[in-house]
């Protein structure tokens, strides 16, 4: 049995340990550096609550070990709010009211993160086809499309902001 | 559930991975996108002693077309697939298979490579590479070879070819020529299943509208990836009318060795084999005289 000394990034912050070779990330995250908004659901790679973005991939972090993870730069839910403004998506999630119980909640994020960051404008159906990895036994998916829509819009509005500052000068 | 425990190696390029998977032998795993060993390892069900990560093997992650031949590095993800203009334009048969493999995250580890490496008769790049007459890539310590895929799985479930030092690189597909066309159809119970059956075909057609190739797959109809042949073959040198489709489809069921499990009892998933080949090839068809 191998023990590897690895060295990531999580949210913008370094994180360093020793880890066996079959710790599974989602384990190290949360047992060892306490990062406790990543959740375990289903443990077979099926429903999706454990995910966060590994160099910008949503990534099911039960099915990787943490020594893979080794020089990468990884992205939990914790890193969403910055200095007290939650992201566009939290505000969606919260406006839209999508969530009841919440479990699904920190992956279904991830993973619409990594679906805007790439489709910065996805129709209804690429939203649903994009968290069809995600399970949500509450809600029925209908208020997490329109929380994603919502994100969408405001993320959209905010980068033109900037251009539009730049074109009025 | 935490599998047990291991030694982990990573390998920085091909010939060290041949190399630590020739010291290792059959006690090694190489570790691709993992999004089928892992949770095996974690379910207990495969415990390999050593684990040879190739992650960080760029060079195998492609796809590119040349020569009249698509080559598709073994460490592609099934993402890549998704969103590959040349795949969408040139090979639907690919989208349609790569869009159908679990769900959109576990694509962006997944990799086309360990899709057919695995051999599971459940995954869906096996029935389409039969029926694309593709050819799988070995490398080991002697070098290279090229095998049919049909000679890559074997009689016996998750079993290939492969050597114990051997690892699987690339997948080489023949390019598209005039008049031809081919299609993946996969019933499942929801996103992430695996099928309930599966069916991949792919047609060319001569100059006269004869049936000049035909290659049919079967996927999670038996306990290997199934070719079937007699439903290939009776198709050649005829036109694809709906009296042949339909008569292949039969040929094809017939084929089929499902066993009755919660996706279904044998009977409907034979019946769903039938009625799949005949969507596939209606499809394959349309695709190879210039529909969609």
């Amino acid at each position: 049995m191998s023990t590897h000394h690895i060295s990531v990034t999580i949210n913008g912050t370094p994180y360093e340990g020793d880890v066996e070779a079959r710790s599974l990330l989602v384990h190290w995250i949360r047992d060892t550096l306490r990062l406790t908004g990543t959740h375990i659901g289903c443990d077979t790679t099926s429903c999706g609550a454990c995910t966060i973005l590994v160099d910008g991939k949503a990534t099911k972090s039960c099915t990787m070990f943490a020594v893979q993870a080794d020089g990468r730069q990884l992205m939990t839910v914790e890193g969403l709010e910055q200095g007290g403004t939650l992201h566009p998506l939290q505000e969606g999630f919260h406006e839209e009211h999508a969530l009841q119980c919440g479990y699904c909640t920190p992956g279904m994020m991830m993973t619409s993160l990594a679906l805007l960051q790439r489709n910065p404008n996805p129709t209804e159906h690429e939203i649903r086809v994009g968290i069809s990895g995600n399970l949500c036994r509450c809600t029925g998916y209908v208020n997490i499309v329109k929380a994603v829509q919502y994100a969408a819009q405001k993320m959209q509005a905010a980068e033109q902001v900037p251009v539009g500052a730049e074109g009025g000068e | 559930m935490i599998p047990g425990t291991f030694d982990y190696l990573v390998a920085r390029n091909v010939d060290e991975a041949v190399a630590l998977l020739d010291r290792h032998g059959g006690d090694a795993k190489i570790l691709a996108g993992g999004q089928s060993l892992i949770p095996l390892m974690r379910f207990r069900i495969a415990g390999p002693t050593v684990l040879i990560d190739i992650n960080r093997i760029d060079s195998l992650e492609y796809i590119q077309e040349t020569d009249g031949t698509l080559h598709i590095g073994a460490l592609t993800r099934e993402a890549e697939l998704d969103s590959s203009t040349l795949i969408r334009e040139r090979y639907p048969i690919l989208l349609d298979t790569s869009s159908m493999v679990a769900d959109p995250v576990v694509r962006n580890w997944a990799t086309v490579g360990g899709n057919i490496a695995h051999a599971d008769p459940a995954n869906d790049h096996p029935a389409t590479m039969l029926a694309l007459g593709a050819q799988v890539v070995a490398r080991g310590p002697a070098g290279e070879r090229v095998l049919p895929i049909d000679e890559f799985f074997t009689d016996a479930p998750f079993e290939t070819a492969l050597q114990p030092n051997e690892v699987l690189t690339e997948l080489r597909i023949p390019a598209p020529v005039e008049r031809s066309g081919g299609a993946y159809f996969k019933l499942e119970r929801k996103v992430g299943d695996y099928a309930i059956a599966g069916v991949a075909a792919y047609i060319v057609l001569d100059a006269n509208g004869n049936v000049s190739y035909a290659g049919i797959g079967l996927t999670n109809l038996g306990q290997v990836p199934i070719k079937a042949r007699t439903a290939e073959q009776s198709l050649l040198g005829k036109p694809l009318d709906d009296a042949q489709i339909h008569a292949a489809a039969d040929l094809a069921a017939a084929a089929t060795q499902p066993t009755s499990d919660t996706r279904g009892p044998a009977d409907y998933k034979r019946a769903m084999a039938r009625t799949l080949t005949v969507r596939a090839l209606r499809k394959a068809l349309a695709r190879a005289t210039g529909g969609e």
